[in-house]
């Protein structure tokens, strides 16, 4: 039987620090493709090629080197029910992809969840370090490091000149993507998001709304990320994302400040009717979810609110989700009933009552 | 910029199609890109990432095609067995080896999606030995080749040796 506790707990409590710029900045990851040489892409491999890929990969673990940087505990997909792997996805510690895509699957993982190294992706080997709050030079550092460690016991697939050979060419060379969670309420309600995102995509980075359908961003949050991969060095791409980035928070900090100035009252209503409607709902969707949420996290951000806290909000987005909630109450659900939970989720969170013993 | 099908949603796709030789640019979100999948070169309904990938390099292939060599459409990977038509339909590179059997229609494509072909991040530490030498090799001869064409070789022997002391250090390690 795997160990379960990595499905447990919506957030490691190393995660709810916080990190530079938090009010603004959820998350920072940082994400290196790698492949074994000689071995083919998981996207053609039959299932022994991928099995022995995946041993090779764990038996690394054992290595002093690795173990250092860990320690990593090894979960194979297979051997987790459907609930688990989800929420594992809902916390971004696995991709929809290593669920749904993988032969012989696995993700190994570090006790305070900062790294997960998924295997059998669609690449062999793909690190990732997801740090709270605006980190992304130290989730860099980490993953280098990490990879460094791999590097010495297995050969990768590199060339002089394409440089890191990912199978899918938009990962090509450096193998990097890095990306940061944003919650920008502000820029939102006062509709300068549009104007500021498609900004961003103009100098080669990607913008998405992190959960809904296409780029609709619900709870006002959005992930910003690297496209280009090939003829940047590592540290260029983290320097230009990073340089974006911290122009949108002073974006986002001087929207609310103008909030506060020009509509302080208003603004003042709307986080604290969500306040009551989250503590008091019998029922609620996810979309209104995410907007709630995301206006009382404001509020706490501008100091209106003192009976919630960002770590709370940043539990609740992660536990409203339906694997999440699916584990917590241990019943399958339809959606709406998925929606009572729901609510009664929010409720139990914001009242502090523990529901999960 | 703004979505030039909605014109709500930010653009996060940008690509230029050719059709006989004209060039069209396209930047959409990826909403519409997924309703309006015929828009984009290689897809039929259904869109993704992948299938743009290839359509890029289906263009660019069947223009070079007319000129010489293999044309792309009989390339086939010797080590996983791929072949141009499987990289169109998947997006996706089989193995490593890939990357050579289909160099040539590589090119235009990453130049589109990174606008560079080479890397110049970092190297793996083991690896990565030999290939600063085998650099450092590459830029000797060149100094070599252009001593001799200015007939200073005195110095070109120099390089001579220099390469020579790199050269057996490759062929130990390997
Ligand atoms: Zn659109
Ligand atoms: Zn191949």
């Amino acid at each position: 039987m795997p160990n379960l506790r990595f499905t447990e707990k919506p957030l490691s409590e190393w995660m709810q620090k916080g990190g530079d710029y938090s009010d603004v900045v959820i998350s920072s990851r940082v994400r290196i493709a790698r492949n074994l040489v000689h071995q083919p892409f998981p996207i053609i491999a039959s299932t022994e090629q991928a099995q022995q890929v995946r041993e090779r990969l764990t038996a690394a673990l054992q290595d002093e080197g690795v173990q250092a940087q860990g320690p990593f505990e090894p979960l194979v997909l297979d051997e987790l029910d459907d609930v688990d792997k989800e929420v594992l996805m809902e916390k971004h510690l696995i991709s929809p992809n290593l669920i749904n895509d993988s032969r012989a699957g696995a993700v190994l993982l570090a006790e305070n969840e900062s790294v997960s190294i998924m295997i059998n992706e669609e690449d062999h080997l793909r690190i990732q370090c997801l740090y709270p709050g605006f980190q992304l030079e130290e989730a860099w550092q980490r993953a280098t490091a990490i990879d460094d460690a791999f590097e010495r016991v297995v050969d990768y697939a590199f060339d002089d000149r394409r440089g890191y050979l990912t199978s899918c060419p938009t990962n090509l060379g450096t193998g990097l993507r890095a990306s940061v969670m944003l919650h920008l309420p502000a820029l939102a309600i006062m509709n300068q998001i549009g104007r500021i995102l498609s900004a961003v995509s103009q100098v080669g980075l990607a913008v998405r709304g992190l959960y809904g359908e296409g780029s609709e961003a619900l709870g006002n949050i959005f992930q910003i990320s690297n496209q280009i991969t090939l003829g940047l060095s590592e540290q260029e791409i983290i320097d230009n994302l990073h340089s974006v980035v911290m122009q949108i928070i002073e974006y986002e900090q001087h929207a609310r400040s103008r909030l506060l100035d020009e509509s302080r009252l208003r603004i003042t209503d709307r986080i604290m009717r969500s306040y009551g409607i989250l503590s008091y709902a019998t029922m609620m969707d996810a979309k209104e979810a995410f907007q709630r949420i995301s206006d009382v996290r404001l509020g706490v951000d501008l100091g209106l609110i003192d009976r919630a806290s960002a770590g709370q909000m940043n539990e609740l987005l992660i536990m409203t989700q339906p694997g999440f909630l699916q584990k917590t109450f241990g019943v399958k659900m339809g959606s709406g009933e998925r929606d009572k939970y729901r609510a009664q989720m929010i409720r139990d969170t914001l009242s502090d009552v523990h529901v999960a013993d | 910029m703004i979505c030039q099908e909605c014109q709500q949603r930010p653009a996060t796709l940008h690509f230029t199609k050719i059709v006989n030789g004209e060039k069209t640019e396209f930047h959409i979100c990826e909403h519409c890109a997924r309703e309006k999948g015929e828009l984009i070169p290689g897809t039929s309904g259904g869109f993704s990432i992948h299938n743009l990938l290839s359509g890029l390099m289906d263009f660019d292939a069947g223009n070079k095609a007319k000129v010489a060599g293999t044309p792309a459409q009989q390339l086939q990977c010797p080590e996983c067995g791929m072949t141009y038509v499987q990289f169109r339909k998947l997006g996706r590179f089989g193995c490593s080896s890939c990357y050579q059997t289909f160099d040539r229609q590589l090119d235009p494509m990453l130049k589109r999606v990174h606008g560079s072909t080479a890397h110049s991040g970092k190297l793996p530490a083991r690896a990565g030995e030999q290939i600063k030498v085998r650099r450092q090799v590459n830029e000797l001869r060149q100094q070599m080749q252009q001593r001799i064409a200015e007939e200073e070789f005195e110095q070109a022997a120099q390089l001579r040796d220099q390469i020579r002391e790199l050269d057996k250090q490759i062929s130990q390690e390997s």
